[in-house]
């Protein structure tokens, strides 16, 4: 449907008309061979209808975008649809003289109307072009309004994630478990104890300050696994275990804050937790072709109780994936038997490109 | 059942990470009427140590491998206090709260720790409400049981719920049919239905609750009831409730 029908703004546009019925009427009227009261007969319920003829013209320009076709072409499309239109809208004109012409009162009409003729095409030309270069100003309007619209929806959409990540982040269920570690070591070994504390400290600070970047280094983001895998080893003693193989060159790599650290935790949470005798995480990062490539794997038992909030965390990452890459990031998850796998690729950004 | 005064006192400590059961030990020492008889990393641990040291008061964390702590209070029955331990669990505090469970938090506190062992120690005997229904009201809404624990003497069997063929009542039990062998399990079979996924079981007979993925067909029997016949040709008794359940469910599925 038209924007103006469905916006109930046709009242606006037929007012918008009015001066252009009048500037009609002077044009018919100069040269004498139409008095005023004649040229207005013939020219306002001329105008009433092409101003409707003329709303035709949205449809044109919009199955003729002008991004999309040449500038040849679109000229060539609207001005023989110009020159129909004006034509056709001429025909209505001498219809309209003719049948007035039989009335006493407009005797010879369409004698005096004759010459003047040529006025109405020209002017539907000229009315029927102007109304194809508004369809167009319309359009690109709405275009625009809608691209800032999609923006704005990304951006909350990726600000929302950031915030959900954060607050999962810091884990209840993780903190409570780490209090009470550090509790347990202040009477076994007090500087342990203090340790602990420094530990979760320095994670906590980190977790904060990542989150509030747009983007971080892969070493950073390295670092804050680190200090989280320092404090489970704590927990879990020797039932977790990990091994990194990470190439050089993924560390300068920039990528959104907190994407690492979750996939490891949820590899702790979700795998290691569930097995009386611990197992392994390892973690990989290859930069190749432009992409970077991160894998983490652990061990995890399928038939393990279900725990409470389970792959919230994953989630989180794929959703801000999204959100910051589109479709050029993917994750995938794979759980084979008692391996359990995450994968990620994204393009590899170094600070020196951005 | 009472303790004489000198007899001491057997505890039981289950919790898979070792610095949180050193702290329960640590703040044991000051209760010497109690002695720890055992300390489990996880709960088929404690399954076995119960049975073997029959203690009077055990410290269960909810969160472990294999089985949770809800589990073990399930397969150890509600007899002996339990004290649950949890670090964090929104669920599991409010079962706690309604059943009147008495349960700590991590990290737990020397008082609040105090308090819980002296109203053990007064509860003794008393048997706490049933585990199915705490463990029904621990579990998230709209979640329904993925696996179901069996104990059969002292070993304990997982049975994921897909591979349940069918349930059968039997007095203060329910047989669990899976991959040709039955298991007993003190439950209810209505309490069992609760846990189901509605869509995957239905209830076809006062007695029975079939894996609708198993019902090959329906045959008539008799004048009002009829027989399911399963994939590998167990035949169960369909009333003519379970028979309107079992067609409305059938009906939504195509």
């Amino acid at each position: 449907m038209h924007p103006l029908l469905a916006r109930n703004r046709l009242g606006l546009y037929l007012l918008g008309w009015l001066p252009l019925a009048a500037i009609l009427v002077l044009l018919m009227s100069t040269g004498g061979a139409l008095s005023w009261l004649e040229s207005s007969v013939i020219a306002i319920p001329l105008c009433v209808v092409y101003a409707f003829i003329c709303l035709s013209a949205w449809y044109t320009a919009k199955s003729a975008p002008i991004r999309r076709e040449s500038a040849l072409r679109l000229i060539g499309v609207h001005s023989l649809a110009a020159a129909l239109v004006s034509y056709f809208w001429m025909g209505i004109g001498w219809v309209l003289v003719a049948s007035l012409s039989k009335t006493s009162a407009f005797h010879g009409l369409d004698r005096r109307f004759s010459p003047q003729a040529p006025i109405l095409f020209g002017a539907g030309y000229l009315l029927y072009s102007l109304s194809v270069a508004s369809q167009y100003v319309i359009l690109s309007l709405e275009a625009s309004r809608e691209a800032e619209a999609r923006v704005l929806e990304t951006s909350i959409q990726a600000r929302d994630a950031e915030l959900k990540a954060l607050k999962a982040q810091i884990n209840p269920h993780f903190l409570f478990n780490s209090l009470n570690s550090i509790s347990a070591l202040t009477s076994i070994d007090p500087s342990r104890a203090r340790d602990m504390c420094v530990l979760l400290g320095d994670f906590l600070r980190l977790t904060l300050g990542l989150g509030e970047k747009a983007s971080v280094r892969f070493s950073e983001e390295l670092d804050l696994v680190q200090k989280y895998m320092a404090i489970e080893k704590v927990r879990f003693g020797e039932r977790l275990k990990m091994q990194q193989t990470i190439q050089e060159e993924c560390k300068p790599c920039l990528l959104p804050p907190l994407l690492l650290q979750p996939l490891v935790e949820n590899a702790v949470k979700h795998g290691i937790a569930g097995l009386p005798e611990g197992g392994e995480i390892r973690l990989s990062a290859e930069r190749q072709n432009g992409r970077l490539a991160i894998l983490v794997e652990n061990s995890w038992d399928p038939e393990a109780p279900p725990r409470r909030s389970g792959g919230m965390g994953l989630k989180n990452v794929e959703r801000r994936l999204e959100a910051r890459y589109g479709k050029d990031a993917s994750m995938l998850v794979n759980a084979e038997g008692e391996l359990f796998q995450v994968r990620l690729s994204l393009p590899a950004e170094s600070e020196e490109k951005a | 059942m009472s303790l004489s005064p000198e007899k001491k006192w057997k505890a039981l400590i289950v919790d898979d990470e070792e610095l949180a059961r050193h702290v329960i030990r640590e703040f044991l020492q000051s209760h010497a009427e109690i002695e720890v008889a055992a300390e489990c990393a996880n709960g088929m641990e404690a399954v076995k140590a119960v049975a073997e040291h029959k203690p009077n008061l055990i410290f269960l964390d909810v969160q472990m491998p294999k089985l949770t702590g809800f589990d073990v209070l399930e397969l150890i029955g509600t007899e002996m206090p339990v004290i649950f331990v949890t670090a964090y669990d929104e669920y599991a505090m409010r079962a706690f709260d309604v059943h009147a469970v008495d349960y700590l938090l991590k990290p737990i506190g020397r008082e609040r720790f105090d308090a819980a062992v002296d109203r053990a120690k007064g509860r003794l005997g008393e048997k706490m409400s049933s585990a199915h229904e705490l463990a029904a009201a621990a579990r998230p809404p709209q979640q329904f049981l993925e696996r179901l624990v069996v104990k059969d003497g002292t070993k304990v069997t997982l049975i994921p719920v897909a591979k349940l063929d069918y349930a059968e009542a039997q007095d203060d039990y329910v047989a669990l049919a899976s991959q040709g062998r039955k298991h007993l399990k003190q439950q209810t079979i209505a309490g069992l239905e609760a846990g189901l996924n509605p869509d995957c079981f239905v209830r076809i007979h006062r007695s029975y609750i079939v894996n609708l993925e198993r019902v090959v067909r329906i045959e008539p029997y008799g004048k009002d009831s009829r027989l399911a016949i399963l994939g590998d040709g167990t035949r169960l008794p369909v009333s003519r409730a379970g028979y309107a359940r079992l067609k409305a469910l059938l009906d939504e599925r195509t």
